[in-house]
């Protein structure tokens, strides 16, 4: 059965079970969301996503609300796009700065566009009592998060950003299972720790990022790559490139996002709609991919020569060499004393030539891979 | 896989067996504990006591090794309390008669003698496995790498056939691969068995294909495993092509193998480090990296997905497939005038059933599984839907057996062998990734406490472990993760290798090597 409702004064419809910001999104209304993450149960926190729900007494939280037959919804009404704007002007007013690093993370933006969307001023009013909180709204007053030291090379927590959203509590939780940190205190008071408000490291926390991808404020940020790129004006920064591939480690095939800028790797982000894996990452497809870039890489092909070491060579030399091996060992032994092992590393391209060399080369089937150890 | 990534948080009952999941497939097992937070059982069959244990609520501790009488004592169970779906085993499998009768004698009290595990668990587990509407078996090299792996992997498809749990949603048999491509690699044909899409070499029909396809004479016959081309080194094999492969360090048995790769007349070897094995090398050519090559690679679900360079090469590196097709244009081959990977993956495609559906262009998104036999075709996210491709099930009557080398008095403790979270592989590349030595700086035994005791060993200082094959020095942490008389190590550091004390035996069909079971003795240092 086809269930509607009205949106903004056109009538939609919705399946069972979908909440009215769902289906507010799905008709490309711009609700402003901070506490959201659509892999997350609806929290119903940062209240920015208010909508006018006819006969209800006050505007309700469309994360929260699950669609009902014949709704009459406003999304976007003068009253509730000031509520939206103070919400911010609260919420940015306890925070040290808005403008953070994009490589903070992958939503550590989210706070600074909406700031944007709904044109809220800073006055930079120095509060003489708190110099060091200086990017401030119309609102002045108290402000809440401690910033923990915390000596791990990947996950920075810069907690005077934090605005009690709870994402990194619930991804920790409900995407990964893990549990490793949640919420003390309450108010201004409130603080994200780990149990016995201890380093990450002595959690259950397995740096897999998460909590960093999902952060809207860059208080909890990729260090490792904050490292990768010098602090400076972002304008004077290259533009962050993106490329889509898959993750080089185990089987699982996460799609990821390889962050370059002047052709270095300066970071990875999960990739959303990754097919196998919707976001999530590890600790080896979110941090360990530095090895790509490391001065260690072989860059000539070499070697090996009279004096029984390995030595620089060109690549006609070297293609040379290695062919004249094939056609010695071919010419004195026989086509069954050659063996190729393919990689399983390397993209399908390198294996399918790899036994291709072997079959249509030499006539055999003497080529592997390395799946039996 | 039989069944795609997003099935995992889709059962009822979960049996996770020889998989240490949460630190080898960390994202795979988020969906596991999506299912257990769901309300889905979990049982979790492994001689440690690792992280799916922990979160388990049936927790089978099996000694190394012993996986095929668990099995059987679980088949037993399901039989004789009636939990078989007589449907299924009507309409889709062949030898349930025969399959019965055998395992009527071994029973949960057989098992336990073998397994270590009281039967009244092994019981426990069946009667859950066997009574609910979606049960999936997931495992890992925990099953494969002894020398009854294939004894191992036809006990489980044995469990399933008998109660009908493949085919369907939340069901199946589901093995982790561990490499991002390793699937690709076998679905590209690089097998002694096995053309690309798994059309076997001996076929007439295909090797007449294969023929026409490449334009030379093709081999009748099979060809010998990497397992038996090592043991044949220097006797009838003389040259070698490796091709992104630390040889030296993941294979057993780590003394032979490095005598093995010296006694060649010629060894080729393309990687983008000078690994242990590149470095016995007479040529080493330097390849691109991940985020260096553009190329297709295809995930433990089948899931065809395509790779993308990001940066350039250091160097002078090379694509592997270029720097393949220079070797064989020099060396006179047809067919290996390539220009870009585009068309070498379009013609796998040409050449392959499972992908013949797909192309460059199709795989870029990522959204189809294999088989996907021609281009209408939505791909195959479950196998096994309504019939099986070689027509029946069958139920394999399989027998115990010990490991290559048991415990004695002279090796009194099992070592057991995998990877852990923070590391990969022989560290190649996540040892040069900064920041992963501050959560894993060195590796170390993991050993019970009761065990440093008993053998003289202190927590944290070093100790001799030795095998058949060698001796090797690791530090000794104390671990509840460790039952009495198992100890663990990772084969991830160059400087513990670990492989030098294992490789006792190997499964006679697949080859594989029993990495997951070495006897040892521990002394102090």
């Amino acid at each position: 059965m086809v269930h509607k409702l009205t949106i903004d004064g056109k009538e939609v419809a919705f399946s069972e079970g979908e909440t009215l910001l769902e289906v507010a999104q799905r008709h490309h209304k711009e609700i402003p969301t901070l506490c959201y993450d659509t892999r997350l149960e609806p929290f119903g926190g940062c209240r920015l996503c208010i909508v006018e729900l006819e006969g209800a007494r006050n505007p309700v939280a469309s994360c929260t609300t699950q669609a009902a037959p014949g709704m009459v919804v406003r999304t976007a009404t003068e009253e509730i796009e000031a509520y939206r704007k103070t919400l911010i002007e609260m919420v940015i007013s306890e925070n040290r700065e808005v403008d953070v690093h994009p490589l903070r993370g992958y939503a550590s933006g989210e706070l600074a566009k909406l700031r944007d969307r709904y044109a809220v001023t800073p006055k930079r009013e120095l509060a003489r009592d708190r110099p060091s909180r200086s990017e401030l709204g119309k609102i002045t007053g108290a402000t809440s998060g401690t910033s923990k030291s915390d000596d791990n090379p990947f996950i920075l927590r810069d907690y005077e950003l934090c605005i009690s959203c709870y994402r990194c509590v619930r991804v920790c939780a409900e995407q990964e299972g893990d549990h490793a940190i949640t919420v003390m205190n309450r108010g201004f008071h409130t603080q994200i720790a780990t149990e016995f408000d201890g380093l990450l490291k002595d959690s259950a926390c397995t740096f897999c990022g998460q909590c960093i991808q999902t952060c809207p404020t860059g208080a909890l940020a990729d260090k490792k790559a904050m490292r990768a790129v010098p602090v400076g004006a972002v304008s004077n920064r290259a533009p962050l490139e993106k490329t889509r591939t898959i993750c080089p480690y185990c089987g699982v095939g996460c799609s990821v996002d390889i962050l370059t800028q002047d052709e270095k790797i300066v970071g990875v982000h999960p990739a959303m709609d990754g097919p196998a894996n919707q976001g999530a990452l590890c600790v080896k497809g979110q941090f360990a991919y530095d090895f790509v870039q490391h001065p260690d890489r072989l860059k000539t092909p070499l070697v090996r020569e009279e004096d029984g070491e390995l030595h620089e060579a060109t690549w006609e030399d070297a293609l040379d060499r290695a062919a004249e091996g094939f056609r010695k060992t071919h010419a004195a032994h026989g086509r069954h004393s050659i063996y190729g092992i393919a990689s399983g590393r390397a993209p399908s391209e390198a294996a399918y030539l790899m036994q291709k060399f072997i079959r249509a080369g030499f006539g055999t089937n003497y080529i592997d891979n390395c799946s039996r150890a | 896989m039989s069944n795609p990534l997003v099935d995992m948080q889709k059962p009822d009952v979960i049996f996770c067996i020889g998989t240490n999941m949460t630190e080898c497939h960390p994202v795979a097992a988020t969906g596991l504990k999506k299912a257990v937070a769901r309300g889905a059982k979990l049982i979790v069959a492994d001689p440690r006591r690792i992280g799916l244990a922990e979160m388990s609520h049936l927790y089978l501790p099996l000694r190394v090794g012993s996986d095929t009488a668990l099995l059987l004592g679980m088949a037993h169970v399901i039989a004789r309390e009636g939990l078989v779906d007589e449907e299924f085993i009507k309409n889709r499998t062949v030898g349930f008669d025969e399959f019965f009768e055998h395992i009527s004698q071994w029973t949960p009290e057989w098992a336990e003698t073998i397994t270590g595990v009281p039967a009244k668990d092994i019981e426990t587990a069946a009667m859950w496995y066997g009574s609910a509407d979606k049960s999936a078996i997931y495992y890992t090299l925990g099953i494969t790498e002894h020398i009854c792996g294939v004894e191992n992997v036809q006990s489980l498809c044995n469990l399933a056939l008998m109660t009908g749990n493949i085919g369907r949603e939340g069901t199946g048999i589901n093995p982790m691969r561990g490499q991002n491509n390793i699937q690709g690699a076998g679905d590209s044909g690089a097998l002694p068995n096995n053309y690309p899409g798994f059309q076997s070499v001996t076929e007439p029909a295909n090797q007449e294909k294969f023929k026409r396809e490449y334009g030379t004479e093709v081999e009748l016959e099979k060809g010998i495993t990497k397992v038996t081309a090592l043991e044949l080194c220097g006797d009838s094999i003389h040259a070698m092509l490796i091709d992104g492969e630390n040889t030296l360090l993941s294979d057993p048995d780590r003394k032979h193998c490095e005598h093995a790769l010296r006694s060649l007349e010629h060894l080729v070897v393309i990687d983008i480090f000078l690994t242990e094995t590149a470095q016995l090398a007479d040529v080493v050519f330097p390849a691109t990296a991940w985020g260096e090559t553009d190329g297709v690679c295809t995930n433990t679900e089948r899931r065809v997905q395509r790779m993308r360079a990001a940066v350039p090469p250091p160097g002078e590196a090379k694509p592997d497939w270029w720097i393949i097709c220079q070797l064989a244009q020099r060396l006179g081959f047809n067919g290996f005038d390539f220009d870009s990977p585009t068309p070498i993956f379009n013609e796998l495609c040409r050449v392959s059933p499972v992908y013949a559906g797909l192309d460059w262009e199709r795989v870029d998104k990522g959204e189809y599984q294999w088989p996907v036999p021609h281009k209408e075709h939505p791909g195959t996210p479950r196998l096994h839907e309504g019939e099986f491709v070689n027509g029946r099930g069958v139920f394999s009557n399989v027998h115990y057996r010990d490991p290559a080398e048991t415990i004695d008095d002279a090796f009194p403790i099992w070592l057991t062998t995998g990877r852990r979270l923070q590391s990969y592989h022989t560290r190649t590349q996540t040892g040069r990734a900064q920041g992963i030595e501050y959560l894993l700086p060195e590796e170390a035994l993991e050993v019970n406490p009761a065990d440093i005791e008993k053998w003289g060993l202190t927590d944290g200082e070093w100790c001799k472990m030795s095998s058949a094959r060698g001796s090797i020095t690791i530090k000794v942490k104390a671990m509840n993760r460790s039952p009495r008389g198992t100890v663990f190590a990772s084969f991830s550091f160059a400087d513990v290798p670990v492989n030098l004390l294992t490789g006792s035996g190997y499964d006679p069909v697949t080859h594989t090597a029993e990495l997951k079971v070495c006897p040892v003795r521990l002394e102090p240092l």
